[in-house]
This record gives C-alpha cells, structure tokens and sequence, in this order.
C-alpha cells in the first residue's frame, strides 16, 4: 500500500458513513457485552428493519465508551446522543423514537457536559467507543496508519526516538522509565534481530485499561508498535496477551489479519524497505508473567519466572537479542505523539510527567468505568467529579492505586495530583492504572490481606523471600484480622514486610508488601485496635505456688 | 581484556569484567553465603542470601550475577544483610518438614550449615507443615521434597551438565514443587540416566542415595568444577577432533 492507496481508503470510508443517514454506535466491550449489549445490538438492528430503516442506518459495535456502570452504552450519530441501560427493548424504543419520530429519550441521556465526560482528555481512548475494532478501515477514517506512514516516508530512526523523547512520555505500565530512553537504548543496542514486545499481560484486580484499548482500538496498538519497530531496527514483534481477554485476543486477530492484507504490516510496508511482522503470545494465567524478564521467558515458550536485570531485555531479551518491551497504553501514545508533535504532548499533564493516563475505576464508587485524564490532576477530581464519590450513606475512606504493588492513598491526600513523583511520596505508585475506591465501610486489615492472598497465590516461588515470606504475611495479617495477634507480631509483620521489601528478586516481590506498609502507615489504629494483650508466661508469686519447695 | 579494581568490605581488590561479584569475594577469602549457588552451573540469584550493599545503589544486589564495574564500592556483611540472611533462612526452616534428628545428611548438610552460620536459634514464624510427598521409585535414589529448598541446582545440572532435563519446577508459589519430566515418577522417567548429579548437588537431604542411613551421607560437589573445566578447555577431546 501506498500513502495514497491510505488516503483513498480514508475517503472511501468517510464517504460510505456521510452516505448514513444515522449511525448507532452500541459499545461491545466486556463490561457491556456482560450487561447484554450484544442483545440491544440485535433489538436496534431488528427494530431498523422492521422500519425500513436499516439502508439508511448502521448499527455498530465499539470499543469501551467508559461510563461501564451504566452499561449498555448506546450513541445515536451524528446528533451524538449518548444512552445509558439501553436494554433491548429501550433499544427498539430509540430506533422508534429518537429515529423515526426524532424525539430523544430523554429519562435515559447522559447529557454532553455530565462531569464524568467534561473533566476527561482522550488521547489513548480516543477512537475507543467511536469506530469499529473490527474494520480497520474505520481506523484508517479517522487518521489510522496516516503516522506509520508519515515515519516511513519522512523520519529517520533517530528522529522517531528524538520525538518520543521530547514528548517526555514514560512507560504507561507502572514503572514510568522514559519511553524515549528506552527506544534509544534498543536503537543503540547491538544484535543481528532485535524485537518489539507488547506487554497485554494485564493483571491488576480493578484494571481494565489496556484490555478497553484492545478491545475499542486494536489497530493503534499495531501502529505504535510499527513505528517503534521502525525506530530501533526490529522486523518483529510479539503482543504477550493474557488468555483471560478472549475478546481482546478475538479482536487482536482480526486486527493483525486486516493490517496485513493491507500491506500495513508484512514486507515493504508503505513501499519502503521496513519489513515488520506481528505475533501474538497468548499467556497461560500467570500474574508474574506481566513481569517483563518473566514475560519474555514465557514468549520463549519457557517456564515464566522473572530473572535478575542487568541485564535489562534493552540489552538482552528475547533470545538474547535487544529487545523493546512497553505496555499497551505507552504505544497506543506513539500515533498521536508522531501525528501532533512532541511539544503538544509534552504540553498536557506535568513537566515531569507528561501527556494522560487512563484509569480504570472501581470499588465504592457511583461511576465505575474507564476514565482519561491529563497527569497532575488532583485525586479528588477523579473520584468525586469524575467518579461522582462513594454511594450514598457512606464516606470515602481510602483510594487503592498500583493494584497489589501499590498502596491506599487517605482523605488527607485526596488533593495531591496524580504523577509518578507525587503518588510515590506517599509509598504508593502510578501503577498501570487499577484505582479502587474504599468506603467507610472497609476495613483495612482486609484490604491488606485481600491484596496478599492475591501475591500468595500470584508469587511465581522462584527466590525465597517472595514465595515463603508473602505466605507468613498473610497468615499474621489473618492472625490479626481475627484478633488473636499481640503487638510482637505486628512488630514481625513489619519486620517481615521490610525484608520482602528490600530482598525479593523482581518488582512484584519487591512490591508485594506495599498494601500492608500503606495502610499500616495511614491506618496504623486499625492494626493497634484489634491486638490483644501480650501472652508472656509469668511466673505465680502467690505462696501456695512457692511453698512446696520452700517448705 | 581490561582489569578492573573496586573495594569489597574495605579490601581493594582487581576483578575481570566477565567475573561476578561473588567470584572475586572467593578469590579474595571473603566469604558470602550461598545457597543456590554452585561452581560450574548457571546462575539464578533465587536464593537471596548473597545479596551485597552497592554504594550509590538503593536497591540489594544478588553478588552471584552482579557483575564489578571500576570503582565499585561493595559491602557483604552489613548488620542489614546480616538480619536479612538470617531470616531468609528463618523462613526456609519454616517452609519444609526439616528434621534434622532424622535425615540421612544430618551435620553435613548445607542449609543446617548455613542455619549455624547465620545464628539462627529460634523460628519466629509458624511452621507451615506442608504435605509433601516422597518418590522412592527409581532404583539408586530418593527424593523426599519434604526436605526440598527449592534451590533448582538438580534443574540446572540435569539440564546443563548431564543434558537430561529430568527435574522441573511445577506449581507456583508455596506449592512448587520438582518434579521428574511431566510430573511422573523419578522410577518412570526415560529421560534419568542415574548418572545421580542431581543427588550430589542437593544441599539437603532432599536428594538422597538408597541405603544411607541417618547422618550418613555426605555429599560431594567438587566434581562438578572438573567436568565443567574439562569441557570448556576441550580436555577430553583428541587432538584430531578439536583441529577438525
């Protein structure tokens, strides 16, 4: 394919839909799919034909749209009317009503200026909900591809990594390493093939983000891709996908497939001499496998442990070979960043902490769904205007970000923006973007204990204090959950967490103890108030034990 | 190949760049305990104990895959690394059924070793007593994973230096396991060549020979260190085949 070719597609494409009369945009994500939007897809498509109405309208199905907890989400376009619980029969009422008598239903619109959309910023998201992930000409409408080519016909491989490094964009997956450094690493890096990863092992209790933007918009994350292959010098790359995403797998298909036909991935991509091949990984059910030596293990068909860096996979990966490894959300900001400019990125969020980053909320929250916001913007915005707060009758007590490596964020702290520098002056982390909202009702103990099972159960039990020592932490978190603990086992605990801490071989033993050292830090009172008192043997001073040898 | 000088505990020593951290700590008489370590199989830093303090750096550093940089500052036996080794083997003790008083390796073995070494006195942590099984199928040995530190040197030398591959890692987490090629019995496997390196190896009495008795046997790894050297030198190769 040519730019050309790419641009035709585009006009052909915006053609057909101007040909429209309307269009319904009825969200097939796994939230919804759960709620039965695929039956509400069925009753608008059955509805149209019955009024003869189907010619002239088309129903499809997206990607996430992001208010999850009051799914099924339906847009009527191009007014751009956006519907709540559409169930299937409200379904055959917007086709009678809002199409064919143009009144809207009005009890179930969510207006334009709804909090929960007006604070956001998409980038990441911003197809997601509105084209098709399965037709990758509705991509190519919207400008997909149109960055691919811009690199391959205008850049050289450096100026890709300069660009990159001037957008100040760093790594969506937890970490926040430059993505800029990184690509210069693997560009710089010496080996015969070098490779491309995508990390899709999403695993965080509470997060969503990536399988949304797999399932909503597949083909931005081949494009990233694509063109980070074309800045450090790879022909091939592989996305680790999880097995428990089966859409996102499904959609992953069908995407590599239609990018191939194509001619947007394979050999000569755009007429330039850029080979570039997509593989998918699917993984095997193993938390740890999201840890990057441990995924690239897995790829190689082995036993996914994480090994210790250096050297880190920038330098030896897959194979041994340089090897660049970034999540989902990093290279689905690669296509907007070529296409806008690095200043414009570098001009949304903080200096340090650049461009957006899209949550997943959940928990004790009235708006549970996924969200994207510019970094730096205060907690308390996303949870009480974007969230909409804590049902009613309760009280927000704590926010969890960082899923199991990271910690509960108090009332007290509900105004520090949300970067990578801030989130860790109060021990917890940006994390891939998991935020778990906890009420009045929860008590901290148990959150603790809820995130330890998970690493007992998640620790891969390569290296002893992660495997032995997460264990010993659940079992005092139970034993003071029950109130059977004295003070000489909170002090264990703690002991034990530091060590775990300090000692553990990869990030998610390292991490591990994060929830315990939050809430003993910020929720130290529920720990003290259901010890009990010391159990020490004291020797009886009373006579009638003392005579019988006295005497 | 440029030599390198750094300070391990206060003594100015010169390291090779391809050397580890533990190499050079060896080579100068400072000694840093080791578990999953072994001279002559690959290193997987699992075990923690060698972890070192690196000057400038905040994080701990396995000296088994650490390799030296000019300059380098390190320290081996801080009070930190002190505390943390002996909890590190604090929780193995409390992770397996280890009864001394009944194991055929009884005083020559390297975890009680290593529990003499570090202090160890006292378990703080409950012991978890899991149920473990013993495969006494094959016809020389015994495993007993009651006794397993899952340490993985019968992993690497089956795999490495014997080229069977018969041990593996199986289940995660506080259920790991080794097991004999697909989880079968060690009796079954096709792959075991009795050649009993996996039994030497072991540092406790995980891996034993048939017959022993209680505190009778003793284990003997030296042999490994040879047929690695004699590999990589070519030593029992004709002169014919190593022209050709």
């Amino acid at each position: 394919m040519t730019v050309e070719e790419l641009r035709a597609v585009a006009q052909r494409e915006q053609l057909r839909k101007q040909n429209c009369k309307s269009r319904i945009l009825t969200c097939q994500a796994a939230g919804c799919i759960s709620c039965g939007s695929k039956e509400t897809k069925d009753a608008i498509a059955r509805g149209l034909k019955e009024q003869g109405l189907d010619k002239s309208t088309e129903v499809i199905g997206t990607g996430c749209m992001g208010l999850c907890g009051d799914g099924p989400l339906v847009i009527v376009e191009p007014e751009g009317t956006l519907y709540k619980q559409v169930d299937p029969l409200l379904g055959s009422r917007i086709v009678q009503e809002h199409l064919l008598n143009g009144n809207a239903i009005t009890s179930h619109v969510i207006p334009p200026d709804d909090p929960f959309f007006a604070s956001q910023q998409k980038i990441v998201l911003e197809h997601c909900g509105r084209i098709s992930a399965e037709r990758i000409e509705e991509y190519i409408a919207v400008g997909g591809y149109e960055a691919l080519a811009r690199v391959l016909t205008e850049y050289q491989p450096q100026q890709v990594v300069s660009e990159i490094t001037k957008s100040g964009l760093r790594g969506r997956g937890g970490a926040g390493y430059p993505t800029g450094l990184k690509w210069g690493i693997v560009q710089k890096a010496v080996g015969d093939q070098k490779f491309v990863v995508c990390n899709a092992d999403e695993g965080d209790p509470g997060a969503f983000m990536d399988r949304s933007v797999l399932e909503g918009d597949p083909h931005k994350i081949l494009e990233g891709m694509a063109i980070a292959a074309y800045a450090v010098g790879s022909s091939q790359g592989y996305i680790y996908v999880r097995a428990e995403y089966p859409l996102a797998i499904e959609r992953l298909r069908m995407a590599i497939k239609q990018a191939e036909r194509f001619g947007l991935l394979g050999n000569r991509i755009f007429e330039s001499k850029f080979n570039f091949r997509v593989d998918l990984r699917i993984g095997a059910g193993a938390f740890v496998c999201g840890e990057e030596t441990a995924l690239l293990k897995s790829i190689q068909g082995q036993r996914g442990t994480p090994r210790p860096r250096p050297p880190f996979p920038s330098e030896s990966g897959l194979w041994g070979m340089p090897t660049l490894i970034n999540n989902v959300e990093t290279f689905a900001n690669v296509p907007p960043i070529i296409l806008r400019g690095s200043s414009w990125f570098a001009s949304i969020g903080t200096p340090k902490s650049t461009g957006t980053k899209v949550f997943a909320l959940a928990g004790k929250i009235k708006n549970t769904g996924l969200i994207e916001v510019p970094m730096g913007i205060p907690l308390r915005d996303i949870i009480f205007r974007i969230g909409g707060g804590t049902p009613e009758g309760t009280t927000f007590k704590a926010a969890q970000t960082g899923g199991p490596s990271g910690g509960c964020i108090p009332e007290e702290h509900l105004d520090l923006p949300v970067d990578y520098e801030s989130l860790a002056t109060v021990n917890s982390i940006m994390g891939s973007g998991g935020l778990i909202v906890m009420d009045s009702e929860s008590r901290m103990v148990d959150v603790a204990k809820f995130f330890m099972e998970f690493s007992v159960d998640e620790s891969c039990g390569k290296c002893i204090p992660c495997r032995v020592g997460t264990t010993h932490i659940h079992g005092l978190l139970e034993k003071i959950s029950c109130g059977k603990a004295t003070q000489e086992d909170l002090a264990l605990l703690e002991e034990l967490c530091v060590m775990v801490k300090e000692t553990s071989l990869c990030g998610l033993g390292q991490s591990a103890p994060n929830p315990v050292l939050s809430t003993l830090r910020f929720f130290r009172e529920e720990y003290t108030s259901v010890l009990k008192e010391t159990e020490r043997f004291i020797p009886s001073t009373s006579n009638e034990a003392a005579t019988p040898h006295a005497s | 190949m440029s030599v390198l000088t750094l300070t391990i505990d206060e003594h100015p020593v010169s390291a090779k760049p391809d050397e580890t951290l533990l190499d050079i700590a060896h080579q100068n008489d400072i000694d840093i305990p080791t578990l999953c370590h072994l001279d002559g199989l690959i290193d997987v830093g699992a075990c923690r104990l060698c972890l070192v303090e690196i000057e400038g750096s905040p994080k701990l550093m396995p000296a088994c895959t650490t390799r030296p940089q000019e300059g380098m500052v390190v320290r081996t036996n801080t009070d930190r690394l002190k505390k943390y080794r002996k909890m590190i083997i604090e929780l193995l003790a409390s992770e397996g059924n280890h009864q001394c008083a009944v194991c055929v390796v009884n005083n020559h073995c390297e975890l009680q070793n290593l529990a003499y070494a570090v202090g160890l006195v006292y378990v703080r942590f409950p012991y978890l007593y899991p149920k473990k099984t013993l495969d006494a199928t094959q016809e020389s040995y015994i495993i007993d994973r009651d006794r397993c530190v899952l340490c993985t040197r019968c992993v690497r030398v089956c795999s490495e230096v014997e080229g069977a591959h018969v041990w593996d890692v199986a289940g995660r987490g506080i259920s790991c396991e080794i097991v004999a090629d697909m989880n079968q019995m060690w009796g079954d496997s096709d792959a075991c060549t009795s050649c009993g390196k996996c039994v030497m190896v072991c540092p406790t009495g995980a891996l034993i020979k048939k017959g022993a008795n209680v505190a009778e046997m003793e284990k003997e790894t030296d042999f490994l260190k040879y047929i690695v050297t004699a590999r990589q030198k070519q030593e029992w190769v004709g002169e014919y085949l190593k022209e050709h």
